[in-house]
C-alpha cells in the first residue's frame, strides 16, 4: 500500500544527486585501475574464448562470423553485470555497512537524491565497461560500421535500467547473500533468453515471448543491428521497455529504501 | 505552560507539537511537545527505546510523523525539511565517516552536500581541524585515527557549513573519559559561540554538565521537563545515602523512619532524605554496613521517574 502510494507521487528530484555521484567517483578514482581491470577481464575472456574458440567450429551465425554476433551480446551483458554489481554489492555496502547514505541524508538531500545519484553512478560505471568492450571489438575489426557509435546511448540506457533494478534489491536485501538469488535466478537465465550467445529463434515459442519482457533482450536487439550497420526494427519498442524499467525501478527503489537504522 | 512562553514558541529554533509515530504495532513516539530556543542546549534523556532517536529523526524530517506539527528554524517539517537542514548539523549516534577518504576529503565531500564550493570549504578546514584537535592530520587516513579522533571529526563534519543548530545523538557513547571530556569541552565552546544544541543522551553526567534544559522521555512520552537542578529539586530529596552489606534489608526497615524514601535494589538500599543526620547516626551503630553519602543527582531523578527495570 505504502509502495503504491509512493509510486503515485513523483520523486522529489533535485540536482543534488550530482554530489552523490561525485562522491562515488572520488572513491572510484582511488581504486580505478584494479576496478577497470576487474570489470573488463571477465567479458574479454568470454568474448575471445567463446568468439574464437567456439566460433571456429561454427558456421556463420546470423549472416556473419560468430565473434561478430557475440560482440554485441557481450557489450550489452557486461554492461548489465557492471551496473548490477555496483548497484547491489557496492551500494549495499554504502547503505548498510559504511552508513554513507545515512550521513548524506543528514545533509539537505533526500532518499530520492541518493537513489538517483547511485543509479546514475552505477550506469556511468557500466557505460565505461560496455564502451571499453565496444572499443576493443572495433580495434579487432569485429564491429564493421560507424553506426556502432549509436550503441553508446543504448549502453547508458541499459546501465540505468539494470542499476534501477539492482537498487530495488539493495533496498530490500537483508544481507549480501540475498543478491545471489538475483544473480543465479534472474541474470543468468536472462542472459540465455536474451540472444547474447545465440539467436533467440533457437528457443521454444513461449520463451521467445518471455524474452520480450526482459530489458537485456531489447538492449541486444538494438545493439546487434547497429554493429552490423543496420537500423534496428521496432527501435522505439526496444527503447521503451528498458526506459520503463529505469523509471519505474528508480521510483520503487526510492520508495523501498529502508530508513536508516533508528 | 505560562503566558510568557507562548510568543517565544513562535521564534523557537525547534517547536514540536502533538508528535506521534508508530512503527509496526508499537507507538514509539506517543504525543510529544517541546520547544527549543536559540542558544539553548536542550537534552532529550531516556532509557533505550524511549523514542529519543525517533524524535530527532522526525524533527529532521527524515521520517514522516503519523500526527503532529514540527517547525525547525521556521520551516515546516517534513514539507520543507531540506531547506531547514541546510542550517542544521547532525552528529549521528554511530560514526559514518567515509573510510575511503582522508580527514580533509571527508570534510570536502560533506560540505558539497550543502552546496558549498570547493574553495569555500577549503577555507574553513584549518579552523575546523584546530577545533577538532586534528591540526596537521588533514591527510591522515581514517584507519589511523583513534575512536575519540573520529568522533571529533564527525563533530566538525557537522559544522562544515557553519550551522545554527547542531543535533547530536548520544555524542559521547563508547568514548573513554579523556575523549569524553574533550568532546564536552568542544560542545561548551559551541554553546559560547551561540549555537543551539539539541542532544540525546543516557549519560546523566553529560546532561547535567551541558544542558540548560532537558526533557526526560520514557515509552514515547515526555515525563518531566526543566533545568537539571530545578528538576532534581522538584522531584527528589537533596541527599542520598547508599547502603550495602550484611543485614541491609533488615536495617532498611528501620531506616524508613529517618528517610523520605528507601528503595531496595538488589543488595543496596537507596535512602533519599532532606536531612541525613538521623540516618547516618543509625548507621554508626552498624559498622558492618558500608555506605556512601552524596547529593542527589540527575541519575536518581531518572531512576525514580523511569524505574530500575532493564530496558532493551
Amino acid at each position: 500500500m505504502n509502495l503504491v502510494q509512493s509510486l503515485l507521487v513523483l520523486p522529489r528530484l533535485s540536482l543534488r544527486f550530482v554530489h552523490v555521484w561525485r562522491r562515488n567517483l572520488l572513491v572510484w578514482r582511488k581504486l580505478a585501475i584494479p576496478s577497470v581491470l576487474g570489470n573488463l577481464a571477465d567479458p574479454m575472456i568470454g568474448l575471445f574464448g567463446l568468439g574464437y574458440g567456439l566460433g571456429a567450429m561454427l558456421p556463420e551465425v546470423a549472416g556473419g562470423p560468430y565473434i561478430g554476433f557475440l560482440a554485441a551480446g557481450m557489450v550489452v551483458s557486461s554492461t548489465m553485470y557492471a551496473a548490477s554489481f555496483e548497484s547491489m554489492y557496492s551500494a549495499f555496502s554504502r547503505l548498510q555497512h559504511q552508513k554513507t547514505w545515512e550521513a548524506i541524508l543528514n545533509a539537505p538531500l533526500t532518499v530520492d537524491d541518493v537513489v538517483l545519484g547511485e543509479m546514475v553512478w552505477a550506469a556511468s560505471k557500466a557505460t565505461l565497461s560496455g564502451t571499453a568492450i565496444l572499443l576493443v571489438a572495433s580495434l579487432l575489426g569485429v564491429v564493421g560500421s560507424p553506426l556502432a557509435l549509436a550503441a553508446l546511448p543504448v549502453i547508458l540506457l541499459m546501465g540505468l535500467a539494470f542499476a534501477a533494478i539492482g537498487l530495488i534489491w539493495t533496498a530490500m536485501a537483508p544481507s549480501y547473500d540475498f543478491f545471489m538469488y538475483y544473480f543465479t535466478l534472474v541474470m543468468t537465465p536472462m542472459t540465455f533468453l536474451s540472444g547474447v550467445f545465440f539467436p533467440i529463434e533457437q528457443l521454444p515459442e513461449v520463451l521467445r515471448w518471455l524474452a520480450q519482457a526482459l530489458p537485456l533482450y531489447h538492449g541486444v536487439a538494438l545493439v546487434r543491428p547497429l554493429f552490423a550497420g543496420e537500423l534496428p526494427e521496432l527501435w522505439w519498442l526496444h527503447l521503451a521497455v528498458p526506459l520503463g524499467y529505469a523509471v519505474l525501478g528508480s521510483s520503487c527503489a526510492g520508495a523501498d529504501a529502508p530508513a536508516p537504522a533508528q | 505552560m505560562n503566558a510568557a512562553a507562548a510568543p517565544a514558541a513562535d521564534q523557537a529554533v525547534l517547536a514540536v507539537r502533538g508528535l506521534r509515530k508508530r512503527y509496526g504495532g508499537a507507538e514509539v513516539v506517543a504525543g510529544v511537545d517541546f520547544s527549543v530556543q536559540a542558544g539553548e542546549c536542550f537534552g532529550l534523556l531516556g532509557p533505550n527505546g524511549a523514542g529519543k532517536t525517533t524524535t530527532l529523526r522526525l524533527a529532521l524530517g527524515q521520517t514522516a510523523p503519523d500526527a503532529g506539527e514540527i517547525r525547525l528554524l521556521g520551516e515546516p517539517v517534513p514539507a520543507r525539511a531540506r531547506e531547514a537542514r541546510l542550517r542544521v548539523g547532525v552528529v549521528p549516534q554511530f560514526d559514518n565517516l567515509d573510510p575511503d577518504f582522508t580527514v580533509a576529503e571527508n570534510l570536502l565531500v560533506y560540505g558539497r552536500y550543502f552546496g558549498m564550493r570547493h574553495a569555500e570549504i577549503q577555507a574553513r578546514i584549518p579552523a575546523l581541524m584546530e577545533f577538532a584537535g586534528l591540526a596537521g592530520r588533514e591527510n591522515a587516513r581514517l584507519n589511523e585515527l583513534s575512536g575519540g579522533m573520529k568522533r571529533r571529526l564527525t563533530l566538525v563534519r557537522a559544522l562544515v557549513h557553519d550551522p545554527d543548530v547542531v543535533f547530536m545523538d548520544e555524542p559521547t557513547t563508547g568514548l573513554d573519559p579523556q575523549a569524553r571530556h574533550m568532546i564536552w569541552e568542544r560542545l561548551k565552546r559551541l554553546k559560547n559561540e551561540g549555537k543551539t544544541l539539541v542532544l540525546t543522551t543516557h549519560f546523566m553526567e553529560e546532561a547535567e554538565r551541558l544542558c540548560t534544559r532537558l526533557a526526560i522521555m520514557d515509552r514515547g512520552r515526555i515525563i518531566a521537563e526543566g533545568a537539571p537542578r530545578a528538576l532534581i529539586a522538584a522531584h527528589i530529596e537533596p541527599q542520598v545515602v547508599e547502603v550495602h552489606g550484611p543485614g541491609v534489608e533488615e536495617w532498611s526497615q528501620g531506616a524508613r523512619a529517618h528517610a523520605a524514601r528507601v528503595e531496595l535494589a538488589g543488595e543496596t538500599a537507596f535512602c533519599y532524605v532532606a536531612d541525613e543526620t538521623a540516618l547516618l547516626e543509625s548507621l554508626r551503630a552498624r559498622p558492618q554496613l558500608v555506605y556512601l553519602h552524596r547529593p542527589a543527582n540527575l541519575e536518581d531523578l531518572f531512576l525514580k521517574l523511569t524505574g530500575r527495570d532493564m530496558r532493551d
